[in-house]
């Protein structure tokens, strides 16, 4: 049996008429990384407010290490940490300084503040910077002092509101290796991103959030799994060849690049299609083969989700 | 070993007061012109304009009661600007998602705040001492001075907290620190309240500002104090009161939202 840390049943909330969430559901398996993936305005930090206790679902439910996140918040409480999605330091003091205020007040004892401090300065590569006030930081800096923080008390699942969003890549990189460091340690974590290709190097499962609902659910290859098989990518560099190809091939077509992609589907089919090419001599200047990225489960996706709620209108 | 919500309180609440010390001294400009700012007042209307403004005492002795409180307005306004900045920013939301009571939030700005504005008093008394500045109080008249200094201090505190808790946005909150800087001309801090216009002597007479002054001065330097002790006390007493339940309701209204 799956040990899930976190359950989430049926939740809804809405800010007036706007339903932000409309029966969310979903468990986290105790120890992974779960990447819950949106647009703007999905509802993304919406449910990791309700899950860090931060807010109230106006029905369903969510439990956390067995707890439930309204009745039981305070137990809630001391087992999570939350690292919002704007970085929650205090600009004036030094980055120890940090550290040290948020561990006295998660009231551990000054030896224990102190042994703490020093470790999560090192683990997150900012021993160097410990004595300089935060507002000197770098923007990667910042939000590892921040994560840094919400280490402090060792909980059991740790909340990552985008924790990526606005990083150059190199620094992106780098907290992908820290956040992955995390998940051996044994913490659960829970994260929300906008980039798939992050879902994809982190998670041990995602589930895509959009209008308020998990639409798809499961580990980056079955998602992309789900939109099929290899894609065949034919580039072409002469525009009459590129016009001609148009009329005899179905597939996507990109004007500006000249180029289509195919759903390649059987060898067969393959081969079909390449003879086609050559009986009417139309060259491709480049033939490409492509597994799907989530990028294009992502699209489809929503498209698709999309489709449905205008059918329904 | 579990201790008691109230042991909590207090030491978190310090914890957060420290903090807010710590930035009195990381943002030199805001102290100075919680200090710098009054005493420049002081300086300049003791040299410049008080040989012109009969107060029937040493200018210098008739106007330190003004700028202190002036001083303790102004440094109390900064309040609501951090308040809102801990608001706007995560601040607020990261101590809600930890086991602790959210409210030394509170404690710490309202805390820090007055150790501030103890700080600047100390400084103007100083200041004041050097250009002249002869009060003739006795021990019980100093008492006093404290006593209604710190009500003072600590209504203005709570009433920056709560608006500070209004605010949507660090700027609007900058705005409302605004009236702060102007109240205490309009009273008689500065000027007897005869010298100025009708219309205007209303208004300084009857404002809280005036009442407070007269019995600072009063306990300094020994003028009438009538019945301003108890108008002041009634007024910040008051104030201290509704400002204190204000921004506890507001603050439980916000961990809703
Ligand atoms: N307090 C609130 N009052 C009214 N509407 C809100 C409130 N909080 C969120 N919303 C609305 O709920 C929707 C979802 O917001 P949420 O912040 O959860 O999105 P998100 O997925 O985190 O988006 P982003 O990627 O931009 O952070 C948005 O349309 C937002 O306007
Ligand atoms: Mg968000």
């Amino acid at each position: 049996m799956k040990d899930s840390i976190i359950s989430v049943h049926y939740l809804k909330k809405a800010y007036g008429e706007h339903i932000v969430l409309d029966g969310l559901n979903f468990e986290v398996e105790r120890g992974s990384i779960f990447a819950l993936l949106g647009e703007n305005g999905a509802g993304k930090t919406t449910t990791v407010r309700i899950l860090s206790t931060l807010i109230q679902a106006d029905s369903g439910t969510a439990t956390i290490a067995g707890y439930d996140t309204h009745h039981e918040s305070d137990f809630v409480k001391q087992n999570i940490s939350l690292t919002g999605q704007y970085a929650s330091v205090d600009e004036l003091l030094t980055g120890e300084e940090n550290l040290m205020m948020m561990g006295r007040l998660n009231h551990l004892d000054r030896k224990l503040v102190k042994k703490r401090t020093a470790e999560l300065l090192e683990q997150f590569e900012l021993t160097k910077a410990a004595k300089k006030q935060v507002k000197t930081y770098s923007g990667g800096m910042r939000r590892r002092i921040d994560i840094a923080i919400s280490l402090l008390a060792s909980p059991q699942v740790i909340f990552l509101d985008e924790p990526t969003t606005g990083l150059d890549p190199r620094s992106r990189r780098k907290m992908w290796s820290m956040i992955q460091q995390l998940a051996k340690n044994g913490v659960t974590i829970f994260l929300t991103t906008q980039y798939l290709e992050e879902a994809d190097q982190l998670a041990d499962k995602i589930a895509v959030i959009d209008n308020g609902r998990i639409v798809e659910e499961g580990t980056a290859e079955e998602l992309k799994n789900m939109i099929g098989d290899e894609n065949l990518e034919l580039t072409f560099a002469d525009f009459r060849a590129f016009q001609h190809a148009i009329k005899l091939i179905h597939g996507l077509v990109n004007e500006k690049e000249q180029r289509i992609t195919i759903r390649t589907g059987s060898i067969e089919s393959l081969r079909r299609l390449l003879n086609t090419l050559y009986e009417h001599e139309i060259e491709p200047s480049s033939v490409n083969f492509q597994k799907p990225t989530l990028d294009d489960v992502f699209m489809d996706i929503t498209s698709r989700n999309t489709k449905e709620l205008s059918a329904n209108a | 070993m579990r201790k008691s919500n109230l042991y909590w309180s207090i030491t978190d609440g310090w914890t957060m007061s420290q903090r807010s010390l710590k930035h009195i001294f990381r943002e030199p400009e805001s102290l100075l012109m919680a200090i710098g700012l009054p005493v420049a007042i002081m300086v300049m209307f003791v040299y410049i304009f008080g040989g012109a403004i009969q107060t029937g005492t040493d200018y210098v002795n008739y106007v330190v009661p003004g700028v202190i409180i002036t001083c303790a307005g102004f440094g109390s306004s900064l309040i609501a600007i951090s308040v809102t900045q801990d608001m706007v920013g995560g601040l607020f939301e990261r101590l809600r998602s930890m086991p602790l009571l959210p409210s030394s939030l509170m404690i710490g700005h309202v805390t820090g705040g007055f150790i501030r504005n103890v700080i600047a008093t100390t400084v103007i008394f100083l200041v004041a001492l050097l250009i002249g500045f002869q009060p003739n109080a006795g021990f019980l008249d100093w008492l006093g001075v404290i006593g209604l200094l710190s009500l003072f201090m600590l209504s203005l505190n709570w009433l920056f907290v709560a608006i500070g808790l209004i605010m949507k946005s660090v700027e609007t909150a900058n705005a409302a620190t605004f009236p702060m800087l102007f109240l205490p001309y309009i009273s008689s801090a500065f000027v007897p309240t005869e010298t100025m216009p009708v219309w205007l002597q209303a208004f300084a007479d009857n404002q809280p500002m005036t009442p407070l002054i007269e019995t600072l001065r009063g306990l300094l330097i020994g003028t009438p104090i009538d019945n301003n002790g108890w108008l002041t006390i009634f007024w910040f007493g008051s104030l201290l009161i509704i400002s204190f339940i204000i921004s506890g309701a507001i603050f439980k209204r916000r961990k809703k939202e």
